[in-house]
């Protein structure tokens, strides 16, 4: 059994972390820069990052590699360090979690479109089994394949995630209300589409995250489980969607609007809840206080 | 229409882009848009013609992907068919037979890395009849500027994906804006909504390429 379904047959419900992009431009990030180089160059400011979430409550935490994707790193003239960038995320969030939190190596989407021919699924699954074999050297206890937008891509990266960890691997896909209400993912896939295929290609645990607030999370997550009712769900929420005010971009979900929601999350049939975008330590904090009333 | 035209069109909704595609697979092993446009030339069709069928099949299959009938996947391989129509259509536009409708500068503001909204804008407006100077993903603000003093009387197009650049992107609004008053700057992506865009100065939002399609042509030359 992996860690993370051990740990939810202890505690029933599981919080994890919130956003790491905002967080690092408040650290000095600067637009331009690449983020996984400061697990290299700012390891401190890496590490502080996870400490708060570890500190918030969390049951388990990422890694800053969300953009370690050789395909992506090809950007910075980076691919060449794809592996150690990953591994020193992967070091990173260990050292913050220690024994008590759970690390979840984060593998987000190369930037390339399958069906367009800019790049081979070979290619695309090589990039994949780097990243996820650095994560798990460097000392994940599971993967999380995050913000997916199309089936092939997707399960490239599962299968290459399982097997070159051999550990569990969760597998989320970001969706969009769309005019006629449904949700699905920019390139068309339905929830449901996405729990069959997933759970096909040997995802231990799927989800949702990023592109809503929390209501909406609540129900995609509902659609997933009218598809299947036993496999565990992710989600996690942005802070609602961005507004501008003067000139900033303010998430208008504050971390007790988000509490507040809990609830309903967990009716929907959420195992483990988390932040995306907009969602800081207090928003995991107050989250935590909240789980702890239904464990 | 004749039927030659009428093929050209149906591969470009469709997403046809020539015999060897793949896709769509019910079309598979047929001739695509870059077959049939380079016939229909050859049998002495109009590019004027083809280019106005191509427009409507292009306006069809946007507002397909505004209703949430299709989606990235289908809009983007019909760009494709449609800019390999564009191919054989060029030397007619270089002799001044067809005339491009006016220039739009694009790009994903700085600290945005997802493109792909950028390109399938890009795509579908240069099938419209406009000239896309694509300045790319990532675009710091003086870039943008540089290509306006290059491109007098454009539009400007400013998109983002992730929430986290959208202060960027208001930013580049401002400074924009602040030089070129008179440039009409309109914005897009994900995070974005009418009144985000309201909110940091620009002229127009388009939630989706047809809508940015639709706010070009408005002021086309």
């Amino acid at each position: 059994m992996g860690k993370i379904q051990e740990r939810l047959n202890q505690k029933k419900i599981l919080l994890s972390d919130g956003a790491w992009g905002t967080f690092l431009f408040q650290k000095g990030l600067e637009a331009g820069d690449c983020p996984e180089l400061w697990n290299a160059e700012h390891p401190d400011d890496v590490l502080d990052i996870a400490k708060s979430y570890v500190k918030a409550g969390a049951d388990i935490i990422l890694t800053n590699s969300f953009g370690g994707n050789p395909h992506k790193l090809k950007h910075y003239g980076l691919e060449e360090r794809a592996f150690e960038l990953n591994f020193k995320a992967a070091e990173i969030s260990r050292q913050a979690a220690g024994g008590q939190c759970l690390v979840l190596g984060s593998m987000g989407p190369s930037g390339a479109i399958l069906m367009m021919g800019e790049v081979s699924p070979e290619e695309l699954y090589q990039g994949f089994l780097i990243q996820a074999e650095a994560l798990a050297k460097g000392g994940v206890d599971a993967i999380c394949v995050e913000t997916m937008s199309a089936l092939d891509e997707a399960e490239l990266a599962v299968k290459a995630a399982k097997e070159a960890s051999g550990l569990e691997v969760v597998c989320t896909f970001t969706f969009e209300k769309g005019a006629s209400g449904q949700y699905n993912t920019m390139m068309g896939v339905t929830p449901l589409q996405m729990t069959q295929a997933m759970i096909a290609c040997g995802a231990d645990i799927i989800g949702t995250n990023c592109g809503n607030g929390f209501d909406q999370m609540v129900d995609i997550v509902k659609k997933i489980r009218e598809a299947n009712q036993s496999i565990p769900v992710l989600a996690h929420a942005n802070a609602g969607l961005p507004k501008m005010v003067n000139g900033e971009t303010v998430f208008p979900e504050t971390a007790e609007i988000m509490a507040s929601k809990v609830h309903k999350m967990l009716q929907a049939g959420a195992n483990i809840i988390g932040g995306c975008c907009g969602t800081t330590p207090e928003h995991i904090r107050l989250m935590a206080a909240e789980i702890a009333k239904y464990t | 229409m004749s039927e030659l035209i009428d093929k050209i069109s149906i591969c470009v909704e469709r997403g046809k882009v020539n015999l060897k595609a793949p896709f769509p697979p019910d079309l598979k092993e047929q001739p695509g848009a870059d077959e049939y446009t380079r016939e229909a030339l050859e049998k002495g069709e109009t590019p004027e013609a083809i280019l106005q069928a191509c427009n409507q099949a292009m306006e069809n299959i946007g507002g397909k992907f505004s209703r949430n009938e299709v989606f990235v996947p289908e809009l983007l391989m019909a760009a494709k068919a449609m800019n390999v129509v564009m191919e054989h259509l060029k030397p007619y536009f270089k002799s001044g037979n067809i005339k491009s409708k006016g220039v739009l500068v694009l790009g994903t503001v700085a600290g945005d890395l997802h493109d792909i909204g950028k390109n399938l804008v890009s795509m579908v407006i240069e099938g419209n009849g406009w000239k896309v100077e694509d300045l790319g993903s990532d675009v710091k603000t003086e870039k943008f500027l540089k290509a306006i003093e290059n491109c007098p009387g454009c539009i400007v197009g400013l998109s983002a994906l992730l929430t986290t650049t959208m202060g960027n992107m208001a930013k580049t609004v401002v400074e924009i804006k602040k030089q070129y008053p008179d440039i009409k700057i309109i914005v897009g992506g994900a995070p974005l909504s009418a009144r985000a865009a309201e909110e940091m100065g620009a002229d127009a939002y388009a939630a989706d390429p047809q809508e940015a399609v639709k706010y070009l042509n408005s002021w086309a030359s």
